[in-house]
Protein backbone atom coordinates (compact mmCIF):
# COMPACT_ATOMS: atom_id res chain seq x y z
CA UNK A 1 0.00 0.00 0.00
CA UNK A 2 1.48 3.21 -1.46
CA UNK A 3 2.48 6.32 1.67
CA UNK A 4 0.06 8.93 1.17
CA UNK A 5 0.88 11.08 4.26
CA UNK A 6 4.05 11.37 5.71
CA UNK A 7 4.62 13.49 8.77
CA UNK A 8 8.65 14.02 9.04
CA UNK A 9 10.57 15.65 12.02
CA UNK A 10 7.08 18.30 12.65
CA UNK A 11 7.66 20.42 15.46
CA UNK A 12 5.18 22.69 17.30
CA UNK A 13 4.76 25.35 19.41
CA UNK A 14 2.94 28.49 20.64
CA UNK A 15 4.35 31.83 21.67
CA UNK A 16 1.39 33.32 24.45
CA UNK A 17 2.51 36.93 23.92
CA UNK A 18 -0.13 38.28 26.22
CA UNK A 19 1.25 35.73 28.68
CA UNK A 20 4.49 37.94 28.94
CA UNK A 21 5.51 35.59 25.69
CA UNK A 22 5.16 32.53 27.50
CA UNK A 23 6.27 29.53 25.17
CA UNK A 24 4.51 26.35 25.31
CA UNK A 25 6.23 23.66 24.02
CA UNK A 26 3.48 20.54 22.41
CA UNK A 27 5.40 18.16 19.69
CA UNK A 28 8.60 17.65 18.75
CA UNK A 29 10.60 15.12 16.41
CA UNK A 30 6.54 13.74 14.66
CA UNK A 31 7.61 11.28 12.75
CA UNK A 32 4.95 8.77 10.88
CA UNK A 33 3.32 7.83 7.85
CA UNK A 34 -0.21 7.30 6.65
CA UNK A 35 -0.89 4.39 3.90
CA UNK A 36 -3.55 4.46 1.76
CA UNK A 37 -6.79 2.51 3.02
CA UNK A 38 -5.01 2.59 6.51
CA UNK A 39 -6.34 4.02 10.18
CA UNK A 40 -4.18 5.03 12.09
CA UNK A 41 -4.98 6.44 15.51
CA UNK A 42 -3.34 9.31 18.16
CA UNK A 43 -3.70 8.18 21.46
CA UNK A 44 -2.15 9.98 24.52
CA UNK A 45 -3.59 12.19 27.60
CA UNK A 46 -5.51 15.21 27.44
CA UNK A 47 -2.94 18.14 26.11
CA UNK A 48 -0.47 15.97 24.63
CA UNK A 49 -1.09 17.35 20.52
CA UNK A 50 -3.30 14.88 19.18
CA UNK A 51 -5.03 17.61 18.09
CA UNK A 52 -2.63 20.16 17.47
CA UNK A 53 -1.28 17.23 15.20
CA UNK A 54 -4.30 17.02 13.20
CA UNK A 55 -4.75 20.88 12.52
CA UNK A 56 -1.16 21.01 11.18
CA UNK A 57 -1.95 18.45 8.72
CA UNK A 58 -5.39 20.49 7.72
CA UNK A 59 -3.25 23.57 7.75
CA UNK A 60 -5.18 25.16 9.91
CA UNK A 61 -2.57 25.18 12.54
CA UNK A 62 1.11 26.91 11.05
CA UNK A 63 4.03 23.86 11.28
CA UNK A 64 7.01 25.57 12.79
CA UNK A 65 8.67 22.83 11.62
CA UNK A 66 9.67 20.17 9.30
CA UNK A 67 7.45 18.87 6.80
CA UNK A 68 4.01 16.91 5.85
CA UNK A 69 3.88 15.86 2.52
CA UNK A 70 0.70 14.38 1.15
CA UNK A 71 1.04 12.26 -2.16
CA UNK A 72 -0.95 12.35 -5.09
CA UNK A 73 -0.42 10.39 -8.20
CA UNK A 74 3.31 11.66 -8.60
CA UNK A 75 2.97 15.12 -6.87
CA UNK A 76 3.90 15.81 -3.33
CA UNK A 77 2.98 18.51 -1.73
CA UNK A 78 4.38 19.76 1.96
CA UNK A 79 1.39 21.30 3.59
CA UNK A 80 3.93 22.71 6.01
CA UNK A 81 5.02 25.40 3.54
CA UNK A 82 2.07 25.22 0.98
CA UNK A 83 0.58 28.70 -0.07
CA UNK A 84 -2.69 29.14 1.44
CA UNK A 85 -4.34 28.79 -1.88
CA UNK A 86 -2.84 25.05 -2.41
CA UNK A 87 -3.72 24.51 0.89
CA UNK A 88 -7.59 25.51 0.05
CA UNK A 89 -6.99 23.18 -2.60
CA UNK A 90 -6.19 20.56 -0.68
CA UNK A 91 -9.09 20.38 1.75
CA UNK A 92 -11.42 20.92 -1.50
CA UNK A 93 -10.14 17.63 -3.18
CA UNK A 94 -8.00 15.75 -0.87
CA UNK A 95 -7.48 16.15 3.10
CA UNK A 96 -11.30 15.82 5.04
CA UNK A 97 -11.21 16.81 8.36
CA UNK A 98 -14.10 16.16 10.87
CA UNK A 99 -13.67 18.49 14.02
CA UNK A 100 -15.40 17.51 17.06
CA UNK A 101 -17.86 20.60 16.80
CA UNK A 102 -19.69 21.45 14.10
CA UNK A 103 -19.45 25.48 13.07
CA UNK A 104 -22.69 26.29 12.37
CA UNK A 105 -23.19 29.11 9.40
CA UNK A 106 -26.28 31.35 9.94
CA UNK A 107 -29.61 30.49 8.02
CA UNK A 108 -28.34 27.11 5.76
CA UNK A 109 -30.29 24.18 6.45
CA UNK A 110 -28.57 20.85 7.66
CA UNK A 111 -28.88 19.00 4.16
CA UNK A 112 -26.74 22.63 2.38
CA UNK A 113 -24.30 22.03 5.21
CA UNK A 114 -23.51 18.29 4.23
CA UNK A 115 -23.99 18.44 0.64
CA UNK A 116 -21.75 21.28 0.33
CA UNK A 117 -17.94 19.70 -0.16
CA UNK A 118 -19.25 17.63 -2.18
CA UNK A 119 -20.83 20.53 -4.79
CA UNK A 120 -17.89 22.16 -3.93
CA UNK A 121 -15.78 18.70 -5.93
CA UNK A 122 -18.21 19.85 -8.89
CA UNK A 123 -21.39 17.38 -7.84
CA UNK A 124 -23.86 18.66 -9.22
CA UNK A 125 -26.77 20.66 -6.59
CA UNK A 126 -29.40 17.46 -6.74
CA UNK A 127 -27.66 14.77 -6.66
CA UNK A 128 -25.55 16.13 -3.53
CA UNK A 129 -28.66 16.85 -1.74
CA UNK A 130 -29.77 13.32 -2.19
CA UNK A 131 -26.28 11.69 -0.80
CA UNK A 132 -26.55 14.53 1.70
CA UNK A 133 -30.18 13.11 3.28
CA UNK A 134 -28.93 9.78 2.38
CA UNK A 135 -26.21 10.18 5.28
CA UNK A 136 -28.56 11.84 7.65
CA UNK A 137 -30.86 8.75 7.48
CA UNK A 138 -28.41 6.50 8.18
CA UNK A 139 -26.75 8.58 10.76
CA UNK A 140 -30.43 8.69 12.37
CA UNK A 141 -31.17 12.32 11.72
CA UNK A 142 -34.88 12.87 12.51
CA UNK A 143 -35.88 13.90 8.97
CA UNK A 144 -37.65 16.53 10.10
CA UNK A 145 -34.43 18.48 10.71
CA UNK A 146 -33.11 18.33 7.73
CA UNK A 147 -34.44 21.37 6.28
CA UNK A 148 -33.40 23.36 9.31
CA UNK A 149 -30.17 25.60 9.98
CA UNK A 150 -28.17 23.52 12.97
CA UNK A 151 -27.64 25.49 14.89
CA UNK A 152 -30.46 24.85 17.46
CA UNK A 153 -29.88 21.29 17.27
CA UNK A 154 -28.67 19.26 20.13
CA UNK A 155 -24.69 18.58 20.70
CA UNK A 156 -25.04 14.66 18.98
CA UNK A 157 -27.32 15.92 16.28
CA UNK A 158 -25.15 18.83 15.65
CA UNK A 159 -21.99 15.99 15.65
CA UNK A 160 -24.08 13.64 13.24
CA UNK A 161 -24.43 16.28 10.72
CA UNK A 162 -20.48 17.14 10.86
CA UNK A 163 -19.76 13.44 10.68
CA UNK A 164 -22.00 13.24 7.22
CA UNK A 165 -20.73 16.68 5.78
CA UNK A 166 -16.88 15.04 6.63
CA UNK A 167 -17.94 12.05 4.94
CA UNK A 168 -20.11 12.90 1.89
CA UNK A 169 -17.01 13.57 -0.33
CA UNK A 170 -14.27 11.68 -1.51
CA UNK A 171 -10.64 12.59 -0.24
CA UNK A 172 -7.84 10.46 -0.50
CA UNK A 173 -6.64 11.85 2.89
CA UNK A 174 -9.54 12.00 6.14
CA UNK A 175 -8.93 13.19 9.58
CA UNK A 176 -11.49 12.50 12.71
CA UNK A 177 -11.21 14.43 15.87
CA UNK A 178 -13.46 12.39 18.31
CA UNK A 179 -16.17 12.22 15.76
CA UNK A 180 -18.30 9.89 18.63
CA UNK A 181 -17.62 12.03 21.61
CA UNK A 182 -21.20 12.41 22.15
CA UNK A 183 -22.66 9.22 19.83
CA UNK A 184 -24.84 6.76 21.61
CA UNK A 185 -23.66 2.79 20.37
CA UNK A 186 -26.38 2.81 17.51
CA UNK A 187 -24.57 5.56 16.17
CA UNK A 188 -21.01 4.91 17.07
CA UNK A 189 -21.90 1.66 15.47
CA UNK A 190 -22.97 3.44 11.93
CA UNK A 191 -19.45 5.70 12.29
CA UNK A 192 -17.68 2.59 12.56
CA UNK A 193 -18.73 1.35 9.03
CA UNK A 194 -18.73 4.33 7.70
CA UNK A 195 -14.81 4.82 8.47
CA UNK A 196 -14.65 1.23 7.24
CA UNK A 197 -16.06 1.94 3.64
CA UNK A 198 -13.42 4.61 3.65
CA UNK A 199 -11.02 2.33 4.17
CA UNK A 200 -11.99 -0.03 1.49
CA UNK A 201 -11.94 3.07 -1.39
CA UNK A 202 -8.35 3.61 0.11
CA UNK A 203 -8.61 6.69 2.09
CA UNK A 204 -5.55 6.95 4.23
CA UNK A 205 -6.96 7.86 7.73
CA UNK A 206 -5.76 9.73 11.19
CA UNK A 207 -8.03 9.92 13.47
CA UNK A 208 -8.52 10.70 17.55
CA UNK A 209 -10.25 8.24 18.87
CA UNK A 210 -11.55 7.96 22.98
CA UNK A 211 -13.89 5.20 22.98
CA UNK A 212 -12.46 1.92 23.34
CA UNK A 213 -14.75 -0.43 21.36
CA UNK A 214 -14.75 2.08 18.38
CA UNK A 215 -10.77 2.19 18.37
CA UNK A 216 -10.69 -1.57 18.39
CA UNK A 217 -12.85 -1.64 15.70
CA UNK A 218 -11.44 1.25 13.52
CA UNK A 219 -7.90 1.48 14.20
CA UNK A 220 -5.06 -0.29 12.44
CA UNK A 221 -2.33 1.17 14.82
CA UNK A 222 -1.84 3.82 17.52
CA UNK A 223 0.75 6.29 17.66
CA UNK A 224 1.74 7.65 21.23
CA UNK A 225 1.71 11.12 21.00
CA UNK A 226 3.51 11.16 23.97
CA UNK A 227 6.37 10.03 21.99
CA UNK A 228 6.90 13.11 20.47
CA UNK A 229 6.50 15.03 23.87
CA UNK A 230 8.27 18.63 23.47
CA UNK A 231 10.88 19.45 25.92
CA UNK A 232 9.83 21.54 28.30
CA UNK A 233 12.45 23.56 28.13
CA UNK A 234 13.18 23.84 24.79
CA UNK B 1 -16.89 29.11 0.01
CA UNK B 2 -15.23 27.38 -2.79
CA UNK B 3 -11.57 28.46 -4.04
CA UNK B 4 -11.22 29.01 -7.86
CA UNK B 5 -7.87 27.98 -9.38
CA UNK B 6 -5.90 30.55 -11.98
CA UNK B 7 -2.75 30.25 -12.42
CA UNK B 8 -2.57 34.33 -12.85
CA UNK B 9 -3.29 37.05 -10.47
CA UNK B 10 -5.97 39.49 -10.93
CA UNK B 11 -4.61 42.41 -8.83
CA UNK B 12 -0.97 42.85 -7.39
CA UNK B 13 -0.28 45.17 -5.00
CA UNK B 14 3.26 46.31 -4.68
CA UNK B 15 4.59 48.19 -1.52
CA UNK B 16 1.72 50.92 -1.67
CA UNK B 17 2.32 53.44 0.81
CA UNK B 18 0.01 56.98 1.62
CA UNK B 19 0.86 59.50 3.90
CA UNK B 20 -1.83 62.19 4.67
CA UNK B 21 0.75 65.12 4.95
CA UNK B 22 3.56 63.75 7.60
CA UNK B 23 0.44 61.16 9.14
CA UNK B 24 0.46 58.13 7.98
CA UNK B 25 -2.09 56.46 5.91
CA UNK B 26 -0.75 53.02 5.03
CA UNK B 27 2.74 51.64 4.93
CA UNK B 28 4.59 49.46 2.10
CA UNK B 29 1.40 46.89 1.56
CA UNK B 30 2.44 44.16 -1.23
CA UNK B 31 0.01 41.03 -1.72
CA UNK B 32 -1.83 39.36 -4.69
CA UNK B 33 -5.25 39.00 -4.92
CA UNK B 34 -6.24 35.40 -6.93
CA UNK B 35 -9.66 35.46 -9.12
CA UNK B 36 -12.20 34.19 -6.80
CA UNK B 37 -10.46 34.91 -4.12
CA UNK B 38 -11.73 37.00 -0.87
CA UNK B 39 -9.28 38.80 1.33
CA UNK B 40 -10.54 40.71 4.79
CA UNK B 41 -8.55 43.15 5.93
CA UNK B 42 -8.91 43.19 9.62
CA UNK B 43 -7.07 45.64 12.31
CA UNK B 44 -7.39 48.54 14.38
CA UNK B 45 -9.36 51.99 13.96
CA UNK B 46 -7.02 53.88 12.19
CA UNK B 47 -4.61 51.33 11.14
CA UNK B 48 -4.94 52.09 7.21
CA UNK B 49 -7.71 49.84 5.77
CA UNK B 50 -9.86 52.08 3.97
CA UNK B 51 -6.75 54.32 3.45
CA UNK B 52 -5.55 51.10 1.48
CA UNK B 53 -8.91 50.11 0.39
CA UNK B 54 -9.51 53.35 -1.49
CA UNK B 55 -5.85 53.36 -3.18
CA UNK B 56 -6.32 49.82 -4.57
CA UNK B 57 -10.00 51.01 -5.79
CA UNK B 58 -8.33 54.47 -7.43
CA UNK B 59 -9.94 56.14 -5.26
CA UNK B 60 -7.23 57.53 -3.45
CA UNK B 61 -3.63 57.83 -4.99
CA UNK B 62 -0.81 56.09 -3.11
CA UNK B 63 1.71 58.03 -2.22
CA UNK B 64 4.32 55.41 -3.67
CA UNK B 65 4.11 52.10 -4.70
CA UNK B 66 1.97 50.27 -7.76
CA UNK B 67 -0.84 48.64 -8.23
CA UNK B 68 -1.69 46.20 -11.42
CA UNK B 69 -4.92 44.90 -12.50
CA UNK B 70 -5.16 42.20 -14.95
CA UNK B 71 -8.08 43.50 -17.56
CA UNK B 72 -10.53 41.40 -19.50
CA UNK B 73 -8.50 41.13 -22.27
CA UNK B 74 -5.22 39.01 -19.95
CA UNK B 75 -3.31 42.35 -20.31
CA UNK B 76 -1.48 43.19 -16.63
CA UNK B 77 -1.95 47.47 -16.50
CA UNK B 78 -0.92 49.77 -13.99
CA UNK B 79 -3.97 51.37 -12.52
CA UNK B 80 -2.46 54.75 -11.95
CA UNK B 81 -1.37 54.76 -15.47
CA UNK B 82 -5.01 54.35 -17.10
CA UNK B 83 -6.54 57.16 -18.87
CA UNK B 84 -9.49 58.80 -16.85
CA UNK B 85 -11.50 56.91 -19.35
CA UNK B 86 -10.69 53.81 -18.68
CA UNK B 87 -10.41 54.49 -15.10
CA UNK B 88 -13.85 55.10 -15.67
CA UNK B 89 -14.99 52.24 -17.18
CA UNK B 90 -13.35 49.91 -14.74
CA UNK B 91 -15.21 51.12 -12.19
CA UNK B 92 -18.53 51.19 -13.83
CA UNK B 93 -18.15 47.60 -15.00
CA UNK B 94 -15.87 45.64 -13.92
CA UNK B 95 -15.43 46.68 -10.24
CA UNK B 96 -18.17 47.48 -7.60
CA UNK B 97 -17.68 49.50 -4.23
CA UNK B 98 -19.73 48.30 -1.72
CA UNK B 99 -19.61 51.32 1.47
CA UNK B 100 -20.82 50.65 5.02
CA UNK B 101 -23.23 53.66 4.49
CA UNK B 102 -25.20 52.63 2.12
CA UNK B 103 -26.68 56.52 0.76
CA UNK B 104 -23.22 56.65 0.23
CA UNK B 105 -23.24 54.22 -2.53
CA UNK B 106 -26.91 54.68 -3.85
CA UNK B 107 -28.75 57.16 -5.10
CA UNK B 108 -31.28 58.10 -2.76
CA UNK B 109 -33.73 60.33 -5.03
CA UNK B 110 -34.28 57.81 -7.43
CA UNK B 111 -36.32 54.02 -7.31
CA UNK B 112 -34.67 51.06 -6.58
CA UNK B 113 -35.14 49.71 -10.02
CA UNK B 114 -33.63 52.89 -11.00
CA UNK B 115 -30.28 52.37 -8.57
CA UNK B 116 -30.02 49.17 -10.28
CA UNK B 117 -30.67 49.91 -13.86
CA UNK B 118 -28.38 53.09 -14.10
CA UNK B 119 -25.36 50.55 -13.64
CA UNK B 120 -26.65 48.39 -17.00
CA UNK B 121 -27.35 51.85 -18.64
CA UNK B 122 -23.58 53.06 -18.01
CA UNK B 123 -22.66 49.74 -19.78
CA UNK B 124 -24.38 50.24 -22.74
CA UNK B 125 -27.97 48.87 -22.35
CA UNK B 126 -30.67 50.80 -23.83
CA UNK B 127 -33.74 48.50 -23.75
CA UNK B 128 -36.09 49.73 -20.91
CA UNK B 129 -37.84 46.40 -20.82
CA UNK B 130 -35.05 44.74 -20.45
CA UNK B 131 -33.15 46.57 -17.93
CA UNK B 132 -36.30 46.80 -15.91
CA UNK B 133 -36.53 43.13 -15.94
CA UNK B 134 -33.04 42.48 -14.93
CA UNK B 135 -32.89 44.95 -12.27
CA UNK B 136 -36.37 42.86 -11.17
CA UNK B 137 -34.94 39.90 -11.22
CA UNK B 138 -31.56 41.21 -9.13
CA UNK B 139 -34.25 42.93 -6.30
CA UNK B 140 -35.30 39.00 -6.34
CA UNK B 141 -31.61 37.59 -5.90
CA UNK B 142 -30.83 40.30 -2.67
CA UNK B 143 -34.37 39.30 -1.14
CA UNK B 144 -36.11 42.75 -2.19
CA UNK B 145 -39.70 42.35 -2.76
CA UNK B 146 -41.08 43.46 -6.66
CA UNK B 147 -43.26 45.67 -5.20
CA UNK B 148 -40.56 47.82 -3.46
CA UNK B 149 -38.97 48.67 -7.48
CA UNK B 150 -40.39 51.85 -7.43
CA UNK B 151 -39.94 52.97 -4.53
CA UNK B 152 -36.56 55.05 -3.50
CA UNK B 153 -34.01 53.83 -0.97
CA UNK B 154 -34.90 56.25 1.76
CA UNK B 155 -38.07 54.40 2.52
CA UNK B 156 -35.62 51.21 2.90
CA UNK B 157 -34.52 49.86 6.10
CA UNK B 158 -31.00 50.18 7.03
CA UNK B 159 -30.77 46.65 5.84
CA UNK B 160 -32.60 46.61 2.48
CA UNK B 161 -30.53 49.30 1.37
CA UNK B 162 -27.73 47.82 1.92
CA UNK B 163 -29.22 44.82 -0.32
CA UNK B 164 -30.33 47.14 -2.96
CA UNK B 165 -26.72 48.53 -3.00
CA UNK B 166 -25.05 44.60 -3.05
CA UNK B 167 -27.82 44.89 -6.06
CA UNK B 168 -26.98 48.19 -7.67
CA UNK B 169 -22.65 46.56 -7.82
CA UNK B 170 -23.11 43.34 -9.01
CA UNK B 171 -25.67 43.73 -11.62
CA UNK B 172 -23.29 44.24 -14.22
CA UNK B 173 -21.17 41.44 -13.20
CA UNK B 174 -17.58 42.56 -11.52
CA UNK B 175 -15.02 40.65 -11.38
CA UNK B 176 -13.99 42.39 -8.29
CA UNK B 177 -15.67 44.16 -5.74
CA UNK B 178 -14.30 46.07 -2.66
CA UNK B 179 -16.23 46.55 0.54
CA UNK B 180 -15.76 48.75 3.54
CA UNK B 181 -17.71 47.23 6.32
CA UNK B 182 -20.95 46.03 4.59
CA UNK B 183 -22.22 44.86 8.15
CA UNK B 184 -20.91 48.14 10.19
CA UNK B 185 -23.98 49.46 12.08
CA UNK B 186 -26.65 46.88 11.16
CA UNK B 187 -28.59 44.50 13.68
CA UNK B 188 -27.27 41.73 14.53
CA UNK B 189 -29.98 39.26 12.64
CA UNK B 190 -29.73 41.85 9.81
CA UNK B 191 -26.20 41.40 9.34
CA UNK B 192 -26.71 37.66 9.50
CA UNK B 193 -28.93 37.72 6.78
CA UNK B 194 -27.05 40.22 4.58
CA UNK B 195 -23.71 37.59 5.12
CA UNK B 196 -25.64 34.65 3.93
CA UNK B 197 -26.96 36.62 0.80
CA UNK B 198 -23.18 37.74 0.33
CA UNK B 199 -21.63 34.27 0.89
CA UNK B 200 -23.58 32.91 -1.56
CA UNK B 201 -23.45 35.50 -4.35
CA UNK B 202 -19.59 35.33 -4.28
CA UNK B 203 -19.38 31.61 -4.62
CA UNK B 204 -22.21 31.54 -7.22
CA UNK B 205 -20.23 34.27 -9.28
CA UNK B 206 -16.70 33.31 -8.45
CA UNK B 207 -16.35 37.49 -7.61
CA UNK B 208 -12.81 38.51 -5.61
CA UNK B 209 -13.69 40.61 -3.15
CA UNK B 210 -11.29 42.62 -0.72
CA UNK B 211 -13.66 43.16 2.41
CA UNK B 212 -12.82 45.22 4.94
CA UNK B 213 -14.19 44.72 8.38
CA UNK B 214 -13.44 44.73 12.26
CA UNK B 215 -15.03 41.50 12.18
CA UNK B 216 -13.43 38.60 13.02
CA UNK B 217 -16.54 36.33 12.55
CA UNK B 218 -17.46 38.08 8.88
CA UNK B 219 -13.99 37.60 7.97
CA UNK B 220 -14.09 33.64 9.20
CA UNK B 221 -17.47 33.08 7.24
CA UNK B 222 -16.52 35.17 4.13
CA UNK B 223 -12.48 35.12 3.44
CA UNK B 224 -10.08 32.30 2.44
CA UNK B 225 -7.45 34.60 3.39
CA UNK B 226 -6.84 37.14 6.08
CA UNK B 227 -4.27 40.43 6.16
CA UNK B 228 -3.91 42.12 9.67
CA UNK B 229 -3.21 46.43 9.67
CA UNK B 230 -1.48 47.87 12.30
CA UNK B 231 -0.11 51.56 12.21
CA UNK B 232 -0.61 51.43 8.66
CA UNK B 233 1.76 48.19 8.12
CA UNK B 234 0.30 44.84 7.39
CA UNK B 235 1.43 42.79 10.19
CA UNK B 236 0.33 38.81 10.07
CA UNK B 237 -1.23 37.74 6.43
CA UNK B 238 -2.51 33.86 6.09
CA UNK B 239 -5.41 31.81 5.62
CA UNK B 240 -8.03 33.13 7.23
CA UNK B 241 -8.46 30.02 9.99
CA UNK B 242 -4.99 29.80 10.72
CA UNK B 243 -4.57 33.61 11.34
CA UNK B 244 -7.27 33.33 13.34
CA UNK B 245 -7.09 29.99 14.95
CA UNK B 246 -2.93 30.18 15.70
CA UNK B 247 -1.82 33.99 15.21
CA UNK B 248 1.49 35.16 15.52
CA UNK B 249 1.75 38.39 16.66
CA UNK B 250 1.30 40.32 19.79
CA UNK B 251 -1.25 42.23 18.11
CA UNK B 252 -3.05 39.68 15.87
CA UNK B 253 -3.24 37.34 19.60
CA UNK B 254 -5.31 40.82 21.57
CA UNK B 255 -7.22 41.29 18.45
CA UNK B 256 -8.40 37.19 18.51
CA UNK B 257 -8.45 36.91 22.28
CA UNK B 258 -10.71 39.98 22.92
CA UNK B 259 -13.52 38.39 20.98
CA UNK B 260 -15.11 35.60 22.70
CA UNK B 261 -15.68 32.87 19.97
CA UNK B 262 -15.36 33.48 16.40
N1 LIG C 1 -4.53 27.73 19.48
C1 LIG C 1 -3.78 27.45 20.56
N2 LIG C 1 -3.14 28.43 21.20
C2 LIG C 1 -2.38 28.16 22.27
N3 LIG C 1 -2.20 26.93 22.79
C3 LIG C 1 -2.82 25.90 22.19
C4 LIG C 1 -3.65 26.11 21.06
N4 LIG C 1 -4.14 24.92 20.67
C5 LIG C 1 -3.62 24.01 21.53
N5 LIG C 1 -2.83 24.58 22.44
C6 LIG C 1 -2.07 23.90 23.52
O1 LIG C 1 -1.33 22.85 22.93
C7 LIG C 1 -1.33 21.70 23.77
C8 LIG C 1 -1.86 20.51 23.00
O2 LIG C 1 -3.25 20.69 22.75
P1 LIG C 1 -4.11 19.71 21.85
O3 LIG C 1 -5.45 20.29 21.70
O4 LIG C 1 -3.35 19.41 20.62
O5 LIG C 1 -4.15 18.40 22.78
P2 LIG C 1 -4.96 17.06 22.65
O6 LIG C 1 -3.96 15.97 22.74
O7 LIG C 1 -5.81 17.08 21.43
O8 LIG C 1 -5.87 17.07 23.96
P3 LIG C 1 -7.38 16.58 24.20
O9 LIG C 1 -7.32 15.11 24.32
O10 LIG C 1 -7.73 17.24 25.50
O11 LIG C 1 -8.20 17.07 23.06
C9 LIG C 1 -2.15 22.09 24.99
O12 LIG C 1 -1.26 22.52 25.97
C10 LIG C 1 -2.98 23.25 24.50
O13 LIG C 1 -3.31 24.11 25.56
N1 LIG D 1 -8.36 62.46 4.65
C1 LIG D 1 -7.51 62.28 5.64
N2 LIG D 1 -6.70 63.28 6.06
C2 LIG D 1 -5.82 63.08 7.05
N3 LIG D 1 -5.65 61.92 7.70
C3 LIG D 1 -6.40 60.91 7.33
C4 LIG D 1 -7.39 61.02 6.29
N4 LIG D 1 -8.00 59.83 6.16
C5 LIG D 1 -7.45 59.00 7.06
N5 LIG D 1 -6.50 59.65 7.77
C6 LIG D 1 -5.67 59.06 8.81
O1 LIG D 1 -5.01 57.92 8.30
C7 LIG D 1 -5.00 56.87 9.25
C8 LIG D 1 -5.67 55.64 8.67
O2 LIG D 1 -7.06 55.92 8.49
P1 LIG D 1 -8.07 54.89 7.83
O3 LIG D 1 -9.34 55.61 7.59
O4 LIG D 1 -7.42 54.24 6.68
O5 LIG D 1 -8.22 53.84 9.03
P2 LIG D 1 -9.14 52.56 9.17
O6 LIG D 1 -8.22 51.43 9.45
O7 LIG D 1 -10.05 52.44 8.01
O8 LIG D 1 -9.94 52.88 10.51
P3 LIG D 1 -11.48 52.60 10.91
O9 LIG D 1 -11.52 51.17 11.35
O10 LIG D 1 -11.69 53.51 12.06
O11 LIG D 1 -12.34 52.90 9.74
C9 LIG D 1 -5.68 57.44 10.49
O12 LIG D 1 -4.71 57.87 11.37
C10 LIG D 1 -6.50 58.57 9.96
O13 LIG D 1 -6.67 59.57 10.93
MG1 LIG E 1 -7.95 17.20 21.13
MG1 LIG F 1 -12.17 52.59 7.81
Amino acid sequence: MPVRLYLNNVGKSFTMHLQGGTIIPVVDKVEFSVNTGECVVLGGPSGAGKSSILKMIYGNYRCDQGQILVTIDDEIINVADAEPRKVLQLREDTIGYVSQFLRTIPRVSAEDVVAEPLIAQGESEDNAVKKARSLLARLNVPERLWTLPPATFSGGEQQRVNIARGFIAHYPILLLDEPTASLDAANRAVVVRLVQEKKEQGVAMVGILHDQDVREEIADRIIDVTAFAADAAA
Amino acid sequence: MNTIQSDEPLLQVHNVTRYYGDRVGCLDVSFDLWPGEVLAIVGESGSGKTTLLNCLSTRLAPTAGAIEYRMRDGAMRNLYQLTEAERRLLMRTDWGFVHQNAADGLRMNVSAGANVGERLMAVGQRHYGNIRSTADDWLGRVEIESDRIDDDPRSFSGGMRQRLQIARNLVTHPRLVFMDEPTGGLDVSVQARLLDLLRRLVSDLGLSVVIVTHDLAVARLLSHRIMVMRQGYVIEAGLTDQVLDDPREPYSQLLVSSILQV
